[in-house]
């Protein structure tokens, strides 16, 4: 702190403490206190808060538990977060390789700018965009009958449709990551590795993999938070039969208008985030400071 | 050798499929523009039209929706630029347990759902404050985690800040302020400027976090949403396709920019090591010493 204070002066100091006191305070911790506090009480009309009834309570979230359908949703959307990370991290393996290793250092440039400009684009539109493509009379149905895969149109709208536009959507906040890892890779391990006779699969195991394990990491972190928190693409790719999670949280808000018991679903939407966080840093065997770069 | 250009033709056919997943649905969305159907598809072709753009300009809603997400962009430059610089100057200073404290809080709203920012922001501020949901509402929430982004591109670039400027300035007698304003805000305005591109971008699309705090206001995101679900036309399209041709000459701009920094921090470099080498016993800034970082 005397650091600071010499290094800015007193005024600049006080403005300096004042600014980030009230982004840290204000913005970021305090909201969050306040929705678990909402979500440990029960939903009472404006007249009896804080009154005799209003007691500290676990019973918003118990409502997940006796309500079979919301926790089936919770389920699903765990089950189909996670292997829209397993499918992402499959897809962009070989292109964050191919990126830091492989491809010639002069077309990087071109690459990174092909990868980036769809990243600038706006998520919504990202699903926009495959809502056309999976619409019943849509291209993908006329491609498929054309060729005779499919006799009829079929609906795509459900679970698949949403897993499909979800790995679209996060793809590069997967490849980034992961070619970051693996670009400080030096490429002389791989060339030892293979001259002592490892085969590529061998390669990648024990070298390449090993060294990119932060980035898969942060990669997988980033793609699971986004995927279990998305309200856009399941709201445009999928069906009455397939809500997500987040559905049931903005339903709680503005159709049952029951804040407290949104408040109870939104915290469990969080402590899944985080158990994920603190599930791949266990898995990878990274530290915090490894993820928070 | 016949394994060798296997391999090749698995990589580029691993390419063209990769980058086709990537751009042939953004491809799709905008040849639906140009389509007469009165449902956004490339399948039937029924035939050409620019009419489309016609009905997009004639939709009153739409332009409201447009103003509304530009003031709350602008809301949230005011907000999250000067903060994440004041954050990154703190950080910049401190060290040990209390710095990695600080900014691992920070950046945690870059690892929490947008849905959960939305939420806990509304809860709190109507709690604390009676203050509902709408535009207000709206950069606050969003400046609560582009901030940590603005910060993130303060920091980096101050990696590469030389603190003995700072510190000569001040022994000839310079005041704090005027250090402040004379050496550390030129050498940050480039990071300036990234900020708050980087912060008008995230706003302008942001979705999850604005959907709970937006009240009875529109950004141009929920209203693409709404449009889609209900009255969907290539106007939607036609819109897409605008936004997309801005999104792509921002980020070609932004790009080029980055790049003729970095070329010149790198040049610089270059230079002084000459005349490290050449002996003339310039000394050379420890900034200079260190690879550009985007």
């Amino acid at each position: 702190m005397t650091g600071v204070l010499h290094r800015y002066g007193p005024v600049l100091t006080g403005f300096i403490v004042l600014v980030v006191a009230l982004w840290v305070v204000m913005l970021v911790v305090l909201p969050q206190i306040l929705m678990i506090d909402f979500s440990l009480r029960p939903m009472l009309p404006p007249s009896r808060v804080g009154g005799p009834e209003d007691v500290y309570t676990l019973a918003n979230y118990m409502t997940l538990w006796t309500n079979t359908i919301h926790l089936g949703i919770f389920v699903k959307t765990i089950w189909a977060s996670a292997l829209v990370t397993a499918v992402t991290l499959a897809v962009c393996y070989p292109m964050a390789f191919y990126l830091a290793q492989v491809a010639p250092k002069r077309r990087l440039p071109t690459f990174m700018m092909l990868l980036v400009i769809p990243f600038w684009i706006n998520e919504i539109l990202r699903t926009f965009a495959w809502y056309i493509i999976l619409a019943y009379s849509g291209p993908l149905n006329n491609l498929l009958v054309g060729i005779g895969i499919l006799d009829a149109p079929v609906r795509f709208q459900g679970d698949g449709s949403v897993i499909l536009g979800m790995v679209y959507a996060y793809i590069l906040f997967m490849v980034f990551p992961v070619y970051n890892a693996i670009e400080s890779l030096d490429r002389h391990q791989i060339e030892a590795a293979r001259d002592l006779g490892a085969g590529w699969l061998r390669i990648h195991w024990r070298i390449v993999l090993p060294h990119a394990r932060p980035g898969i990491a942060v990669g997988c972190i980033m793609t699971f938070m986004l995927a279990a928190g998305s309200y856009a693409v399941p709201l445009l790719l999928g069906g009455p039969q397939s809500r997500w999670f987040t559905e049931v949280i903005y339903n709680w808000f503005f159709e049952g208008g029951n804040w407290n018991q949104g408040a109870a679903y939104a915290f469990i939407l969080l402590v899944l985030c985080i158990g994920f966080i603190l599930l791949m840093m266990r898995l990878f065997r990274v530290g915090l400071t490894d993820i928070a770069k | 050798m016949t394994a060798e250009r296997f391999r090749r033709l698995l990589v580029t056919v691993y390419l063209v499929l990769f980058f086709g997943y990537l751009f042939i649905p953004l491809g799709i969305m905008a040849a639906a523009t140009f389509n007469t159907s009165r449902f956004p598809t490339v399948t039937p072709w029924l035939g050409f039209t620019l009419d489309w753009f016609r009905v997009l300009y004639e939709d009153h809603r739409m332009w409201q929706a447009l103003g509304t997400s530009l003031v709350v962009a602008a809301g949230v430059i005011a907000v999250a630029v000067p903060t994440g610089l004041a954050a990154a100057l703190l950080l910049d200073r401190l060290h040990s347990r209390a710095r990695t404290f600080l900014y691992a809080l920070m950046v945690s709203p870059l690892l929490t759902p947008g849905v959960i920012i939305g939420i806990s922001t509304l809860i709190f501020w109507r709690t604390w404050f009676d203050l509902s949901g709408g535009i207000v509402l709206t950069v606050i929430a969003q400046s609560s985690f582009i901030a940590a982004y603005a910060m993130l591109l303060f920091l980096a670039r101050l990696q590469r800040f030389d603190p003995t400027l700072e510190e000569a300035a001040l022994d000839l007698g310079a005041t704090h302020l005027q250090v402040f304003r004379r050496i550390t805000l030129p050498f940050l305005m480039p990071a300036v400027l990234s900020a708050a591109f980087i912060a008008f971008l995230q706003s302008f699309e942001n979705y999850n976090t604005t959907l709970f705090v937006r009240g009875l206001d529109t950004t141009l995101t929920v209203y693409i949403a709404s449009k889609v679900r209900t009255g969907l036309t290539p106007a939607v399209n036609a819109l897409s396709l605008i936004l997309i041709a801005l999104t792509i000459a921002g980020a070609v701009t932004y790009e080029v920019l980055r790049r003729r920094d970095a070329r010149r921090a790198l040049a610089e470099q270059a230079r002084a090591e000459r005349e490290e080498a050449s002996g003339d016993g310039a000394p050379v800034p420890a900034a200079a010493r260190v690879p550009a970082r985007a």
